[in-house]
């Protein structure tokens, strides 16, 4: 790939202690993003892509730890950086969202506060100002009556204008990288709508790059250039967002295709049946020797039992990890 | 309306919800939300209804009143030609007729219960106290919703999501009932998990004869599963129909932003959006509730009374004052389609 | 898992207090009662009194084992008496809501209000004294915690699923409460209830040693106590060994509340599974 990557992930590895022992809940993951591009992750829960984007800001805590690889972002080893190094990366540089803002806003200070405090801390700024920047920045976001809406507490905004001051947040030092972490899972459709052209608008215009997590393959599809898809720990396809929903290759991302219940299907396909993935999403602790995937796989062999495949690039520069790949 | 016909098993007329918020201080006069305000819907045999809407349209009400955990303000409920109270006494006819499937499978199970436990109780409850009639059904019910019979004995805790699931299905079948309410029946499971227990909904009323009621705020589960379905917004349902007109040719300019806002991963930009949020139930706009969120709204949307939910021809039906004026646009017809 | 060291220590001195109460006739050197002998009164303790002797020259250790049975008895049976008493009012007034949950919390505040040693002291001077008039003093003034505790998990608890479920299986509502509500916060429950039990030792103790609860002769901790003061220079034994016995008992109980509060606590619960 050309282009001047921003954030490059090589090898990571993520290892969670239980009881003394180690197990790795996520193994050699590997991408990179460059400026202005959107990647999105799509995994089902446990899959490991929240650690993932935990890892990438710095903010992995016991028992969970970064066990090898290397995140270089502009240039620079993340791993090799101090605490205080990180911190000051954190918020400036590198900025997330989460699914469920009310959790990650303070619910005893005004929201106009909590973003001016970004102001003040990131870039210096006196509180006078910083507070008259906190109402732009809701403007940017179009928060509706921006200066009256600064006064207000979390919980007497929605839901929908709660992620929108998170964003005004994460956005106040023009980071050149936004994790966003299922940004839009806990809001009505409608207001994901919105939400989504937001991020989207706001990327292109100062170029951030976006990391985004989703359990939706169609809302990644729909937003990103590149995709990863985990499961169980590991990417096992990266593909460009157009193809991995034409012509998917590992049987995983096909079986999710196939068994979700896409929107206009039924009136252009009639009803079929569902194809379903059969079995459970394999704990941490009970990731299956061979490939991950084996014990859901309709066309698992001995080979897929006992050998782990490697990552293979195919024609459209994409990558899947199936010995099977075509 | 007319009567109702024999292939009608559930009824719902006029039907509201008022909830009293606070009290006014020095006697002042209390408000009312109305979460539900003047519903009519008709179940019919066999079939699998959509109740569709987003976060505080009066779906989730509309549902607890069907199944009699929520007393109304005004109408009044017809199951299967007898009209469902909320007191003690009806509570178990109602129960062999009305069941419900929980949208969180691990809050929806007693964890100090063994599935055979919570099988058990409602069928000694309605009368079945035989050993051998009560483990066979079990037995049986365990069967149908794909878990084995060694199943019985465990605690919830050691079942998966997609499992927790099924036992929570097999309680709501154990009394065979006729209507079961979905509600978000697979929200809360695991994206790769969600196929198995559609399937067997579908299989299951097949082969059981049931009629579903679907709460779902995934539209993409609500076409794939419904024979019919309704919009709601603001307690009140604006828009009603056939399967394949409402993903088709939606009549209300809400139903079409609810599916234009769905992420299409074939195309990058985004369809026609509507802006703003739901508004305060407690003073909703004057004229049609959806005015302020309406890229077609006019003068004529804003004044009183609100608009009535209109026969469009078929069982199609809309509420909304300029759906001759906005026609389908075919564009969005084949986006769909 | 680690069984923990309050849960042990706790589980140990109430076994140890339990055991030395049921077998009292068989450890007892002498009737607790009857076997005065002023010959030998105010003996320290020594290989004849392992604890000594009392003003009426009654051996100590025995008077302190029968002690165990009526301090047991009070604890276990009046906290009992108060957690139906709280389980019920709680659970119902949680479930129900309404006039009769701001009836309950109006009285479960009363109660709180008014210390429960001075409400038990109150009804204890309009009853005789004696064993049953103290379970029913004791058993009436301490469930408002158990009563709160009740509510407040029955409110959280009553908007689960499997509650809303056993309302549409049409179970009623006292079998709702019974089935799916009480056993779903038995653990705290009997954390308070245990913690209770120690309250309810302390407050046995202090109603004997005011003269309004066991009377004299029956030995009980607190009555020793009563009749020690006079001898609490010449003769420290007589006092130190019942309230020594009250201070393992009470530490006991609090200790073995905090254990089960460790292992019930339905998170640490979900950390195990």
């Amino acid at each position: 790939m050309t282009g001047q990557a921003l954030l490059e992930v090589e090898g990571l590895r993520i290892d969670l202690s239980v009881n003394g022992r180690r197990y790795p809940a996520v193994q050699d993951v590997s991408f990179s993003i460059r400026r202005g591009e959107t990647f999105g992750l799509v995994g089902e829960s446990g899959c490991g892509k929240s650690i993932t984007a935990l890892a990438l800001i710095g903010l992995l805590r016991n028992p969970l730890s970064i066990a090898g690889g290397s995140i270089r972002f502009d240039g620079q080893e993340l791993r090799d950086l101090s605490p205080g190094g990180m911190r000051k990366l954190r918020g400036s540089r590198i900025s997330m969202i989460f699914q469920e803002p009310m959790t990650a806003l303070n619910p005893l200070s005004p929201v106009g506060r909590q973003i001016a405090e970004m102001f003040v801390l990131h870039k210096g700024a006196n509180w006078r100002e910083a507070e008259r920047q906190a109402v732009e920045a809701l403007a940017r976001v179009r928060v509706p009556a921006p200066e009256r809406r600064v006064k207000d507490f979390p919980h007497q905004l929605s839901g929908g204008m709660r992620q929108r001051v998170m964003i005004a947040m994460a956005l106040v030092c023009g980071p050149d990288l936004l994790l966003a972490d299922e940004p839009t899972t806990a809001l009505d459709v409608t207001v994901q709508a919105e939400i989504l052209d937001l991020i989207r608008e706001l990327s292109a215009a100062q170029g951030t790059a976006v990391f985004m997590i989703s359990h939706d393959l169609g809302l990644i599809a729909n937003m990103c250039q590149n995709v990863g898809v985990m499961y169980a720990g590991r990417l096992v396809e990266q593909r460009a967002a157009d193809s991995i929903f034409l012509a998917p290759r590992h049987p995983y991302t096909q079986g999710l295709l196939a068994s979700l219940p896409l929107l206009g299907a039924r009136s252009k396909f009639g009803r079929k049946k569902l194809k379903e993935i059969e079995g459970v999403v394999p704990p941490v602790v009970a990731f299956p020797t061979g490939c991950r995937f084996n014990p859901r796989c309709h066309a698992a062999t001995d080979l897929c039992r006992a050998e782990d495949p490697v990552v293979t690039p195919l024609p459209d520069s994409g990558l899947v990890r199936c010995h099977y790949h075509d | 309306m007319t009567d109702t016909s024999n292939d009608t098993i559930l009824k719902v007329e006029n039907l509201a919800v008022h909830f009293p918020v606070g009290r006014g201080l020095l006697g002042g006069s209390r408000r009312f939300v109305h979460a539900v305000d003047g519903v009519d819907l008709e179940l019919k045999r066999g079939e699998c209804f959509g109740l569709v809407g987003e976060s505080g349209c009066g779906k989730s009400t509309l549902a607890l009143s069907i199944l009699g955990l929520q007393a109304p303000t005004r109408g009044r409920v017809v199951v299967d030609g007898h009209e469902v109270g909320t007191a003690g006494r009806d509570r178990k006819t109602r129960a062999r007729i009305t069941q419900m499937v929980f949208q969180d499978p691990y809050s929806s199970l007693n964890p100090r219960q063994t599935v055979r436990r919570t099988l058990e109780t409602p069928l000694r409850l309605h009368g079945i106290t035989a050993k051998s009639e009560i483990d066979g059904r079990i037995g049986d019910m365990l069967a149908r919703v794909g878990l084995r019979p060694e199943a019985a004995e465990r605690y919830p805790h050691e079942f998966s999501g997609g499992q927790r699931q099924r036992i929570g299905i097999a309680r709501a079948l154990i009394l065979e009932p006729k209507i079961v309410v979905l509600d978000e029946p697979v929200s809360a499971l695991d994206v790769s998990i969600r196929a198995q227990i559609i399937n067997l909904l579908l299989e299951l009323k097949e082969t059981l004869g049931l009629s579903y009621i679907m709460i779902s705020h995934d539209l993409g589960v609500v076409e794939h599963m419904s024979d019919r379905v309704a919009v709601m917004y603001l307690g009140r349902i604006v828009e009603s129909g056939p399967w394949n007109t409402i993903f088709t040719q939606p009549g209300h300019p809400y139903t079409r932003a609810l599916i234009a806002a769905i992420p299409d991963p074939f195309k990058r930009s985004s369809g026609t959006k509507i802006t703003g949020e739901i508004p305060n139930p407690l003073s909703p706009p004057t004229g049609c509730g959806f005015h302020p969120r309406c890229p077609e709204a006019r003068d004529i949307c804003r004044t009183p009374p609100a608009p009535a939910l209109e026969n469009r021809g078929g069982e199609h039906h809309v509420r909304c004052r300029r759906v001759d004026e906005i026609a389908i646009p075919d564009g969005l017809a084949t986006a769909v389609g | 898992m680690k069984i923990r060291a309050n849960l042990l220590i706790g589980g140990f001195l109430f076994a140890a207090v339990v055991i030395a109460g049921s077998l009292a006739p068989w450890l007892a050197h002498t009737d607790p009662v009857m076997d005065a002998d002023l010959l030998y009164a105010e003996e320290p303790p020594g290989a004849a009194f392992w604890f000594g002797t009392d003003a009426q020259g009654r051996d100590i250790y025995s008077r302190v084992l029968y002690g165990a049975r009526i301090s047991l008895t009070v604890g276990i049976i009046s906290q009992l008496i108060n957690t139906v008493i709280g389980a019920c009012l709680g659970v119902s007034a949680g479930y129900w809501g309404g006039w009769w949950d701001d009836f309950v919390s109006g009285l479960t505040n009363m109660m709180l209000a008014i210390p429960s040693l001075i409400f038990a002291l109150a009804i204890m001077a309009i009853l005789n004294p004696g064993l049953t008039s103290l379970l029913i003093a004791l058993g009436l003034t301490n469930w408002s915690f158990t009563c709160r505790l009740a509510r407040a998990s029955t409110l959280s608890l009553k908007s689960q699923g499997y509650v809303q479920a056993a309302k549409v299986l049409g179970y009623s509502d006292v079998r709702i409460m019974l089935t799916q509500l009480l056993p779903n916060m038995l653990g705290p429950i009997i954390v308070i209830g245990t913690l209770g039990m120690g309250g309810a030792v302390l407050a046995e103790a202090a109603l004997s040693f005011l003269g309004l609860g066991i009377r004299p002769p029956f030995p009980s901790w607190g009555s020793m106590l009563s009749d020690a003061r006079d001898q609490i220079t010449t003769a420290p034994w007589i006092s130190i060994f019942p309230g020594l016995a009250i201070f393992v008992t009470v530490l006991g109980l609090n200790l073995l509340g905090d254990g089960l509060r460790d292992i019930l606590d339905p998170q640490s619960r979900s950390r195990r599974a």
